[in-house]
């Protein structure tokens, strides 16, 4: 990819709960050096929807997930939540809308306060905000905690190293919901986790989606993660997206040569995909000085001149609810749509 | 089965029988493996697959000879080429007969040190070369594993490379010597999946070439399908399942293999879909239940799982401790008695065929 464009923003659409335009994230480094980690990038969530971003290290996912909550403030574009452009806000205003967007972590031991009772650490939240009395914030802290399956009299006295890796993800799970959001990032939130709880997590995030009407951006390097988990799936590559679209329709027909080459390369037994022979050849550029036109073509087996020359803009794919930015997507199973001729390696 | 492995007359290179480690606590011993028996024939791969705690990185750790000798029980028999390991001192097998990888290359490689000269050793140490012979040496086995400038990575630091890279610097290590035996321990578990695939394919190619053994440990049952010969299945210490890799997924006797594939996602499913988790929490190792590890877990279990220990079952080369294996009349019957009566012998409630 490396695509720019708004084309696949559903504007206009009411039910939008987030969007995300021209999303700019630059690290100052040096003089007049910057990490380009995230180059408009634009995305966004309807209402009870899952988003998932999937892509490798160092393509920006997480700085995405973060900017969207402004820990930091982006370096340019718009984040619109229920219309609202928080990006504008400062201070006491953006500390308000806070409630509404929470967020889980990679790490559930690091990301709980090891020093409070984790019906403290619960209850914190509801705590500030609540304008109820103390019985009724105290039911809520109650109900939160059975929803999650931990039992409330042990979390009264009980600290976070006293539980596993997974109850500590529940009670992170626990905490955001607390406030009673709208809209939940979820960066990574079962990676450090064993395969049979990783399970039980995600089953235990659609229990909470449906049962308290909430939005997922949904974060993971995991594919097979990712995908059990999201209606729509984004995949990025180095700062900027590749291919968005329905979960189901993206994985059965990638368009993105990167996506090709990721779904290929998960070693999954029944993977339609791992007789692509394609691989990713050299190193992930560097995101200071990344490569001109598409940023994938320093690594694509289908790029051409015209890749390096011109940047390719989101288009969609077949009238269905899949883009892809790429001059030679792969249109067909067969894949054949580049005309140019291949040069490799590129420039 | 292929028989074009081994002949009769070739000792397998790893033979283990009922070997056992433990760990002395203030609780008591922890059995983190508790009686394991292999053999691991020449040239071939065996994937060892298993949870957090199940023994699989112990296991290997033990035949070693890593553990720190003030707390750790090791006892049964260990063979290496025939030769008995278990108390033994084990380290002139180091980087000469057995070497390993390791799962985390950030942390296993020295930080002050050139990774040039940190291939160079083990070739100086046990080889006798000389500095540039070494040198030299190192700069083939870069080009070998596919890390590009090697002169020039040569005297870079371990910081200076990425994830990818000090994980092939950590397989030149390993490499530099042709081992007979190469123990994995996750090696691509803190990879990404283009990298992961790379590290698989080169691991596979140089065993081909070099022909030694392998012994993959890890959680991934679909990274262990593509790489490994055979598959052992541990859990609480014990094996619970041991067959040919296609064997075990066309016939996956032992409830916990088939709980252990279900609970994962697969990529063929459709979006949303449901995922059967693995209920409960792994066995205590200190005071382990009387019967089978996995029993208060287990769809199937029967009151005579939780007081007895399954024997291990020979199919071939298929084994399995369970009494009531998956898909046969007898595990059919145990799981359609739970089912009736809502609750497995050890009280695990049972939903719609499902375990709740």
């Amino acid at each position: 990819m490396a695509g720019s464009g708004t084309a696949h923003l559903r504007t206009g659409d009411p039910n939008i709960l987030l969007s995300v335009q021209n999303l700019v994230v630059e690290f100052p480094v040096a003089r007049r050096t910057k990490v380009h980690a995230v180059t408009d990038l634009s995305f966004d969530i309807a209402e009870g929807e899952t988003l998932g971003i999937v892509g490798e290290s160092g393509c920006g996912k997480s700085t995405t997930a973060r900017a969207v909550i402004q820990i930091p403030k982006p370096s340019s574009g718009s984040v619109e939540f229920n219309g609202v452009d928080i990006t504008e806000l400062s201070g006491e205003e953006l500390r308000n809308i806070r409630p509404d967007i929470q967020m889980i972590f990679q790490d559930p031991i690091s990301s709980l306060n090891p020093r409070r009772t984790v019906f403290d650490i619960v209850s914190e939240g509801i705590n500030i905000w609540s304008k109820s009395n103390e019985d009724l914030t105290e039911d809520r802290v109650v109900e939160i905690i059975q929803a999650v399956g931990l039992d409330v009299e042990e979390t009264l006295t009980k600290r976070p190293h006293e539980y596993s890796g997974g109850q500590c993800q529940r009670i992170s799970i626990a905490r955001a919901l607390i406030l009673d959001p709208k809209i939940i990032i979820c960066d990574e939130p079962v990676s450090a986790l064993d395969v049979s709880v990783q399970a039980r997590i995600l089953n235990m995030l659609e229990d909470m989606k449906s049962r308290y009407g909430l939005t997922l951006l949904f974060i993971s390097h995991d594919l097979s993660v990712v995908k059990n988990v999201s209606d729509r799936v984004a995949v990025m590559y180095l700062g900027k997206l590749c291919e968005i679209g329905d979960g189901d329709l993206l994985y059965e027909e990638p368009a993105h040569p990167y996506t090709r080459i990721l779904l290929a390369a998960i070693p999954d037994p029944n993977n339609k995909h791992s007789g692509n022979q394609d691989i990713l050849e050299g190193e992930l550029p560097s995101p200071i000085n990344p490569p001109s036109g598409c940023r994938f073509r320093t690594r694509c087996p289908r790029a051409t001149e015209k890749c390096a020359a011109e940047e390719p803009q989101i288009s969609q794919i077949n009238d269905r609810d899949h883009w892809v930015a790429c001059h030679f997507p792969h249109l067909d199973a067969k894949g054949a749509n580049s005309s140019d001729e291949i040069l490799w390696p590129p420039e | 089965m292929l028989m074009t492995y081994t002949t009769e007359t070739e000792e397998p290179l790893l033979t283990l029988d009922d070997y056992r480690i433990g760990f002395k606590t203030e609780r008591g011993l922890a059995k983190a493996v508790d009686g394991v028996s292999l053999t691991l024939k020449r040239g071939q791969t065996l994937g060892i697959v298993g949870e957090s705690g199940s023994g699989k990185t112990v296991l290997n750790r033990g035949v070693m000879g890593l553990l720190a000798a003030r707390n750790t029980i090791e006892s049964g028999s260990a063979k290496f080429n025939g030769q008995e390991l278990v108390g033994e001192n084990r380290q002139s097998f180091w980087g000469t007969k057995i070497a390993m990888i390791f799962q985390d290359p950030m942390t296993s490689l020295n930080p002050v040190m050139k990774v040039g000269n940190q291939v160079m050793e083990p070739l100086r140490q046990h080889k006798g070369l000389s500095k540039s012979e070494a040198k030299q040496r190192v700069a083939e086995i870069f080009t070998l594993v596919g890390i590009p400038e090697p002169t020039k990575r040569l005297d870079q630091y371990p910081h200076e490379l990425s994830g990818g890279m000090r994980q092939r610097v950590m397989i030149s290590i390993a490499l530099a010597i042709e081992p007979d035996l190469l123990i994995a321990d996750e090696p691509t578990t803190s990879l990404d999946v283009t990298v992961q695939k790379y590290i698989l394919d080169l691991l596979t190619r140089i065993q081909k070439e070099q022909g030694m053994s392998m012994v993959l440990i890890t959680h991934d049952l679909g990274v262990a399908r593509g790489r490994a010969d055979e598959i052992l299945v541990m859990y609480g210490g014990h094996v619970m399942e041991h067959a040919p890799t296609e064997e075990l997924f066309e016939n996956m006797m032992h409830p916990y293999t088939a709980a252990l594939f279900s609970s994962i996602p697969h990529l063929h499913h459709k979006k949303h879909t449901r995922l059967s988790p693995i209920p409960g929490t792994p066995p205590d190792i200190v005071d382990p239940p009387i019967g089978c590890r996995f029993a208060s877990r287990c769809a199937y279990a029967q009151e005579r799982c939780l007081t007895e220990t399954p024997p291990m079952t020979y199919d071939g080369d298929h084994r399995f401790a369970c009494y009531f294996p998956v898909k046969t009349p007898q595990g059919q019957e145990a799981l359609e008695k739970n089912q009736k009566r809502g609750h497995t012998a050890s009280g695990l409630q049972i939903r719609k065929g499902k375990v709740a």
